[in-house]
């Protein structure tokens, strides 16, 4: 369905051999097509703006070398301005200097935020910490059960109260529980919301007051479209995430949706979700991501 | 506004709203190539005039008939699609949707909690449920119900499914063979299947869409979470690239948040910023 970037840029620069600068003319012709291979990858549609102007900038004034095409040479511009985006390295887990770490988990319905407290319970264990889960969805049928029957596969405590009381009682109850409980690492389940659900962004806020998370992760699925934009910007602006949690990296997704958060919001994606199974979790490598979003 | 034909840009205008509402650039691309050239045949300078013209070329791609063939006794519907997308959600909202006695399907048996979860969607509704324990053959439980259905005289058995990436083959193939399980119980079943897509996905909808049809023969999109912020343009793109129709619309986590999808009213919510 979709050539390769490189592909592209090949037939794009037919012709063009040896050394001396790109003429306008095919600045232009890659810029397209690199504008093209950027939409539909679902990189937003003004950070592509922004992107292929920095792109022909760079292609205007650069000289094409002997060693690489010019197709390989645009290649390599694009390659470096796309890792620029993503941050450089990625990050690691970090815990709270006084115990236990308190993670909020939030984003839109659906997108794997009970499946991931599970797989960050595990990645903490295995990192020699005492997990602890608490169920703070009190509104889709049977979230509390998931999250307890997650729980109970893996060995790691859940706290619950039912659906009666509020999501913000039942999360601070449960940091303390824990606290008592002797657990250091507590992750918050929260519900699946919209970001127009004036309501339910309130509660969220509110969830995260009474906790005081040591972080709060935004749960992104990596299919999202040109929206993504506009739902990390919200949800920064409630829960004011210090990292992202990109879900569904098993499936073939481009991702054009993790360049255009990361660009907008200047929050690192922190960890990747690629499968249903709770092992199926690590760090983000915004190195990867590049090549994936361009088929490369 | 609109000067002419040569208003390039306008046309910039439109392919951003088109772009930015996840229609992709193929039906993007389609859409203003056809619009030009009826500007410049027919001289239009009315900006309102276009955007009319507009809606009528969306609609022309989104126009299908939405309603689900329920003529059958019991009618199986089958709902399939990624995870997470609105799949049991959009089943128990059926169940009140539909006419007469419905009967569901607990065909998720892997997911935690999946059973439970449509369990509470029977007991909200008051239909019955047929579920076996989790991890047990979808298949099974697939033939279970049906023979359940028939035996105890339902109208209309709705079989949730596990979510799956359209890419995972070991997955589709188990789909194609509760398909055929169901198939075999009750020849001409599943009469509808349904696929759940994400108003908020992007590009990859058009590899679900097809896939999915590939595999499961595909009857009608349900639209899902439209109540967002999204306009749900990749569903324009399926139905011109996969030839699937939208027959309805999720706008919301209740039984009332189920409608029959109205091709005109999608079409000018997309150009509602032009
Ligand atoms: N293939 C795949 N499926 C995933 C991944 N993460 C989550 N899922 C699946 O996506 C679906 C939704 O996951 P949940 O964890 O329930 O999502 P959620 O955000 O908690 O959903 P709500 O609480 O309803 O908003 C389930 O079927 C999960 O098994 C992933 O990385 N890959
Ligand atoms: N806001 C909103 N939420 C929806 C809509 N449809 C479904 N949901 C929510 O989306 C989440 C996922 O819905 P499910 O019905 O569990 O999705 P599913 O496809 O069955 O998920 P899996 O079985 O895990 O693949 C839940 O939080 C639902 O309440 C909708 O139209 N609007
Ligand atoms: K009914
Ligand atoms: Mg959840
Ligand atoms: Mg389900």
């Amino acid at each position: 369905m979709f050539d390769t970037l490189s592909d592209r840029l090949g037939k794009a620069l037919e012709g063009v051999r040896g050394s001396g600068n790109l003429t306008e003319d095919q600045v232009k012709k890659v810029t397209r097509e690199i504008r093209l291979a950027l939409l539909e990858a679902d990189v937003n549609y003004a950070v592509v703006k922004e992107f292929v102007g920095n792109v022909r900038e760079r292609a205007t004034g650069s000289e094409v070398s002997k060693a690489l095409s010019p197709g390989q040479q645009i290649v390599k511009i694009v390659n470096e301005e796309l890792a620029n985006l993503m941050g450089g390295t990625s990050s690691k887990l970090s815990f709270a200097s006084r115990p236990p770490t308190v993670v909020m988990l939030a984003g839109l319905n659906g997108h794997g935020k009970t499946t991931t407290a599970g797989k960050l319970a595990l990645f903490a264990r295995k990192q020699g910490k005492t997990p602890y889960l608490v169920a703070c969805d009190t509104y889709r049928p049977a979230a509390i059960e998931q999250l307890q029957q997650i729980g109970r596969e893996l060995g790691v405590p859940v706290y619950a109260e039912g659906t009666e009381p509020s999501p913000e009682e039942i999360a601070e109850r449960g940091v303390k529980a824990a606290r008592d409980g002797g657990y250091d690492f507590v992750i918050v389940d929260t519900a699946g919301r919209q970001v127009v659900d004036q309501n339910l962004m309130d509660e969220i806020k509110r969830v995260r007051g009474a906790v005081r998370p040591h972080s709060v992760l935004l749960v992104l699925d990596v299919v999202t479209g040109q929206n993504a934009v506009e739902i990390a910007e919200v949800f920064k602006e409630y829960v004011d995430y210090d990292g992202m949690v990109l879900t569904k990296l098993d499936g073939d997704a481009r991702g054009g949706a993790a360049l255009s958060v990361v660009s907008v919001t200047e929050r690192p994606i922190k960890f990747a979700s690629e499968g249903e199974k709770m092992s199926e979790f690590d760090y983000f490598y915004p190195d990867r991501m590049a090549g994936r979003i361009l088929g490369m | 506004e609109f000067k002419d034909a040569e208003d390039e840009e306008f046309w910039e205008r439109v392919e951003e709203i088109l772009i930015t509402s996840d229609v992709g650039v193929p039906t993007t691309a389609k859409l203003v190539a056809e619009l030009e050239q009826e500007a410049l045949e027919r001289n239009i300078t009315s900006g309102r005039v276009l955007r009319e013209l507009m809606i009528e070329h969306a609609v022309r791609i989104l126009d299908k008939p939405v309603e689900l063939d329920i003529s059958h006794k019991p009618t199986v519907l089958l709902m399939v699609g990624v995870n997470g997308t609105g799949k049991t959600t959009n089943i128990g909202k059926l169940v009140s949707f539909l006419p007469g006695k419905t009967m569901l399907a607990a065909g998720d048996t892997f997911r935690a909690a999946a059973i439970e979860q449509l369990q509470s969607w029977g007991e909200r509704t008051g239909a019955a449920v047929v579920a076996r324990e989790r991890g047990a053959d979808s298949a099974a439980v697939a033939h279970d119900a049906v023979e359940a259905a028939k035996a105890e005289g339902a109208d209309v058995l709705l079989i949730d499914t596990a979510g799956r990436l359209h890419t995972k083959m070991n997955l589709m193939a188990e789909l194609d063979k509760v398909k055929r399980v169901i198939e075999r119980q009750l020849p001409g079943a599943p009469h509808e299947v349904l696929l759940t897509v994400d108003a908020t996905t992007g590009q990859n909808g058009l590899r679900q869409a097809k896939l999915f049809h590939e595999v499961a023969g595909v009857t009608g999109i349900i639209l899902t979470k439209l109540d967002g912020t999204a306009k749900g343009g990749i569903a324009l793109a399926i139905a011109n690239e996969v030839g699937v129709p939208i027959k309805m619309i999720s706008v919301g986590e209740q039984i009332g948040d189920l409608h029959p999808f109205e091709a005109r009213e999608f079409a000018q919510a997309l150009f509602g910023d032009l």
